[in-house]
């Protein structure tokens, strides 16, 4: 078939045009599944060009610096010396360190993250504040800068008072936006920002406190970067700095960018093969509807291709305003879109029209409805002459239908197939994520195809055959030649999978948080307690009859030798099988005699003894990092306390509830080792209520400035606000299946509807009452929604088990309630469009209606 | 030169394994011009061969000629080119594309060829038929009479060398079927065209030149040859 040639035929298009006249509202409807199927993927595509624009045009507002130093202690004076060495035009310091900000106006305390600033930082883009010229002023007028969400939350204004430590401050704005920082991070660690000056007023920093030193720097030349660092490290050869440059944390967002954007993008696809099933749906159904005018024009002497082009034109031509359309709708839906993951960016995003990505979600859009038509519209193609002499049960039983490897039709879902995997390919940039990136989006419409037939051959024969006629005929119309149930199934049933796996893995987090703090195991948490202030700290506990659950001290170390090579030889060895982290990172270790009830020995034996006075300690390794340092019982290692080498050997690996309230160690010292080193501790308490908590939090904040305090309900509140804003972009992508699934229903419905108005006819002509033919469509319709629900909902239980076992290692459950919402509502939304649908159906007398095309 | 010319004509479907021959060993030749009906019970194969004489299907065994030309040696365009030029249909069900107005379905042959001046055809066609004033009424507008003239006027526009008539008075009532018949056959004579009309009306057949009575798919008599077969 030369199907270029016969598109060129003005017959065609006249014909084309002609046939169109009475179903060109029926032809729209058919593509308003593409229409929004494109609009996602121009929306996506819109906002993930704007994110990159965004990340192009603040680079350097992404660090705020040209250069970053960091390090656990305080610079050294060799350190010093070297970043004088560098005479950059601009530097600035900041100390970073977990605290209680306590408001004394309320005497509501909570844990935040205090950022005390000297110097001009950021040197590139702008704290944002309200008023705007806080950021300004706050370091002259010795203010303090509090998260907008924190002063939200404590109903804290402009010009109330923040106790940090030892030190008032009046609240001279709050923190909007921070440069290269995400909302998300910040709902994580509420930041207060304070002058770096004042910083020793607050009397918060203690030997061996986790505080953050980081040192900006603004360089003459950008580009001399890498030198500035080069001379800083060979300044000083003992300290452990940590360098973080503009390039890096591009690299670093742009690494998060082509998460967000891969995931929004498989949401993209997702919805545009919704919108693909169901223009390939709805398209094969009005091609069967053709089959009788094509068999009239096949035997009037019109050639095969001649009769194909003409419905090919017609829903092509409407694909191209189905595609124009989605363009448009796309570009109004990416207005919304950056609301929706700036909570997940450290940018500003714009919503700046992207030509290229409309035109590339259009021309995808277009290709993919044209590649699935094509297959659709096959039966035309085969329309036999003998259709105008034959009634169509005599032929077309015997074309078709009865040849489920149909070779054109196979080569066109192969096409469109490879296409998608193509585009996936060429999207991720990756052959492996591409493939797995379409291969999962089959796995889940296979699974939600297979979930439906199951359940509808289920029904099929657990349908008592006492229920009523209704029932029965409502039930049957699901296997009606020419159905659609399984694509209104996958096109719900994916809407409702997405919405419930979300939140059923939501559910499962916050369930373990929820878990971990219940009945007789700890809720609060006390760190950063002074060695001084341990009897203190435990007095004032027992005096309001709270239990100390657990009490730990903590050294922080660092690893230098594993068995007989040290950590720069590892690091340095290309083909080693340690991983990186586990031998660059700080260890926060204690000491005690005894195993905790979260601790399981799983390999050699517990040693409660103290350390020997000469030769090594034995150490007891949990079992994550005894992995990842590929070390067993036997083994020894030694560790870097504060410039002490202490040599141990592996006694015991322990298995760790780390989802527990309570401190866990990596490595656990026996007692008579590092007693002396610079530590803090860490208790653990149940209070039994919100009131006894912040009233034992106000207490500590007041006699001890420098102890922090979390608890229970402050992690939940955490994990939920954290989540939610993650949530909103994957419910938001979720809507567009949901969206595309609704209009899928709605062109399905019309598309059959010819098949209820003969049926009703029939019905009716047999003696049955509009009422009990709205009844019939209504048990359709219940049948249809329940089932998608169920299938989707039956996918996402299995994936929501996945997630919580596989990934987030808790505990699944299933939230019962929510899902029967969920399903309530998909199966109500389902109801309401096949009534709407079939509006008019059981109304019209027989007569009227058999004279009517529909 | 014969109008059409079918020798040994036979059909045979194969339906769960099993063969069934619904047409066996059907001969018969008609002049140019003349006309011939095609009689016999439900299931004897009457729309079988006139499926397959006008290349609508593709006999088991066996071979039709139109105008000269073997329609078994074509593949379905070329025969659908044939049918184009040299055939007209006329249907029981009408067959008229309900999306297209009375002119458009009348002009659907004449543009497939690519004629000019089909529109003004096809109004004369629709004058001569008696439906001036429908030109741009959709068949859900018509009756069944008033389809099935415009369905005459269809088949004729392309002045067809053969019409093949499948039941063509069999959805109508008494009155209009005379009406119908009557303008077929005066269409028929006007422009010289063979005529192969399928019916169960005998009243209809007799104003034919030649009936062909088929049983069981054999022909069992042929007014031409005076042969009456005994089965």
């Amino acid at each position: 078939m030369n199907l270029g040639a016969t598109l060129m035929d003005p017959w065609v298009w006249r014909m084309a045009w002609r046939d169109s006249r009475l179903h060109r509202r029926k032809l729209a409807l058919f593509l308003s599944s593409i229409a929004l199927g494109i609009a996602a993927l121009v929306s996506i595509g819109s906002v993930a060009d704007n994110l990159q624009w965004a990340v192009d045009a603040e680079t350097r507002s992404l660090l705020g610096a040209d250069l970053m130093v960091r390090s656990r202690q305080p610079f050294s004076r060799e350190v010093e010396d070297a970043f004088e060495a560098l005479a950059a035009p601009g530097e600035a310091r900041e100390v970073r360190f977990g605290s209680m900000a306590f408001f004394p106006q309320t005497g509501e305390s909570r844990l935040v993250q205090i950022r005390a600033v000297s110097g001009p930082f950021p040197f590139y883009g702008e704290l944002e504040t309200g008023p705007p010229d806080a950021a300004d002023a706050y370091q002259d007028r010795r203010y303090a800068l509090v998260d907008r969400g924190l002063m939200i939350q404590y109903d804290r204004a402009v010009g109330d008072t923040v106790r940090i430590g030892g030190a008032d401050f009046v609240i001279g704005g709050s923190l909007l936006r921070i440069p290269g920082e995400t909302s998300v991070s910040m709902t994580a660690a509420p930041p207060i920002y304070i002058p770096g000056s004042a910083l020793t007023e607050t009397g918060l920093i203690q030997p061996g406190s986790l505080v953050n030193y980081r040192a900006y720097f603004r360089l003459v030349d950008a580009s001399g970067v890498p030198d500035a660092i080069q001379q800083v490290k060979l300044g000083q050869e003992t300290e452990d700095l940590t360098f973080e440059t503009v390039a890096d944390r591009r690299r670093q967002l742009n690494r998060s960018l082509r998460n967000l954007n891969r995931f929004l993008e498989l949401a993209g696809f997702a919805a545009l093969m919704l919108g693909c099933l169901g223009v390939g749906s709805s398209v094969h159904v009005y091609a069967r509807q053709k089959l009788d005018s094509a068999a009239v024009l096949r035997c009037l002497g019109a050639r095969a291709s001649r009769v194909f082009a003409v419905y090919g034109v017609q829903i092509w031509v409407m694909s191209l305003a189905g595609s124009a359309a989605g363009g448009l709708l796309g570009i109004g839906i990416q207005k919304l879109t950056p609301g929706v993951v700036a909570p997940l960016v450290p940018v500003a995003v714009p919503s700046d029209i992207s030509w290229g990505a409309v035109g590339e979600g259009m021309a995808i859009g277009l290709g993919l409805a044209m590649l699935v038509t094509l297959a659709a519209l096959m039966p035309i193609r085969r329309a036999s002459p003998l259709g105008t002499l034959r009634t169509p049960f005599e032929w077309r039983d015997s074309d078709a239908e009865r040849r489920p490897f149909d070779g054109e039709r196979l080569a066109a879902a192969a096409l469109f197939g490879c296409a998608i995997a193509g585009l996936a390919v060429l999207h991720t940039g990756s052959l492996r994520t591409g493939l797995g990136f379409s291969g999962g989006i089959a796995v889940a419409f296979a699974a939600l195809s297979g979930i439906a037939l199951a359940l509808m051959r289920f029904l099929r024969y657990a349908l008592p055959a006492s229920w009523s006629y209704v029932w029965r005929q409502g039930m049957a119309n699901l296997y009606r030649p020419q159905n659609q149930t399984t694509v209104l199934m996958l096109s719900l049933g994916l809407g409702t999978f997405l919405i419930a796996t979300l939140s059923l893995a939501q559910d499962s987090l916050i369930r373990e948080v929820e878990l971990s703090g219940s009945a007789g195991k700890p809720n609060l948490v006390l760190f950063d307690v002074q060695v001084d202030q341990v009897d203190d700290v435990v007095g004032m506990l027992n005096s309001r009859a709270l239990p100390v659950i657990h009490h730990a001290p903590v050294v922080s170390m660092r690893l230098s030798r594993v068995g007989d090579r040290s950590v720069e030889s590892l690091l340095a060895d290309t083909s080693r099988d340690v991983s990186r982290w586990s031998l660059t990172r700080e260890y926060r270790s204690t000491y005690r005699d005894h195993l905790f009830d979260s601790e399981e020995v799983v390999e050699g034996a517990w040693n409660g003894r103290p350390a020997p006075a000469n030769g090594p300690s034995t150490v007891s390794l949990a079992s994550r990092i005894a992995r990842a340092l590929k070390v067993s019982p036997g083994d020894s290692l030694t560790f870097d306390v504060q410039g002490i080498l202490i040599e141990t050997i592996i006694g015991s690996i322990r298995d760790v509830d780390w989802q527990r309230v309570q401190p866990n160690f990596f490595v656990v010292f026996p007692t008579g080792v590092l007693e002396a080193a610079p530590q803090f501790h860490v208790m653990t308490t149940r209070v039994q209520s919100d009131a006894e908590s912040a009233a034992l939090q106000r207490s500590v904040v007041q006699t001890f400035s420098n102890v922090s305090v979390l608890d229970l309900g402050l992690v939940l509140e955490t994990v939920d606000r954290v989540l939610s804003q993650v949530g909103a972009v994957v419910r938001f992508m979720a809507l567009f299946s949901l969206v595309t699934g609704a209009a899928v229903v709605a062109s399905t419905v019309l598309t059959s509807r010819f098949l209820r108005v003969r049926e009703s006819i029939l019905l009716r002509a047999m003696g049955a009452s509009r009422r009990q033919i709205r009844q019939i469509l209504f048990v359709e319709y219940l049948f249809l929604g329940g089932l998608a629900a169920l299938s989707g909902l039956t996918l996402a239980v299995c994936a929501g088990w996945a997630l919580a076992s596989l990934v987030f290692d808790v505990a699944f459950g299933v939230p019962v309630g929510s899902l029967a919402l969920l399903g309530g509502a998909v199966t109500i939304l389902t109801v309401l469009l096949g009534l709407l649908g079939s509006r008019g159906v059981a109304g019209r007398p027989p007569l009227e209606v058999l004279r009517i095309e529909v | 030169m014969k109008a059409i010319d079918v020798v040994k004509l036979t059909k045979t479907y194969t339906e769960s394994g099993r063969e069934l021959t619904v047409l066996k060993d059907v001969s018969f030749g008609l002049a140019a011009g003349t006309s011939c009906a095609v009689v016999g019970p439900s299931g004897s194969g009457k729309t079988t061969l006139l499926g397959l004489c006008a290349g609508l299907d593709r006999p088991s065994s066996g071979t039709v000629e139109i105008q000269g030309q073997r329609l078994d040696r074509l593949d379905e365009d070329a025969r659908a080119a044939i049918r184009n030029r040299a055939v007209g249909f006329v249907f029981q069900s009408f067959q008229l594309l309900s999306t297209l107005t009375a002119l458009e379905n009348v002009m659907v042959p004449a543009e497939l060829q690519g004629r000019r001046g089909a529109k003004a055809d096809a109004l004369e066609l629709l004058r001569r038929v008696g439906l001036p004033d429908r030109n741009d009424h959709y068949p859900a507008q018509l009756s069944g009479g008033e389809q099935q003239r415009v369905s005459l006027a269809r088949a004729f526009i392309n002045d067809p060398r053969i019409l093949f008539a499948d039941e063509p008075t069999g959805n109508l009532d008494a009155e209009t079927s005379a009406r119908v018949a009557d303008l077929l056959f005066e269409l028929n004579r006007e422009r010289e065209t063979t005529l192969v009309l399928v019916t169960h009306n005998m009243e209809l057949a007799q104003r034919t030149e030649r009936t062909l009575c088929l049983k069981g798919g054999l022909v069992v008599s042929d007014s031409a040859t005076g042969i009456e077969a005994e089965r």
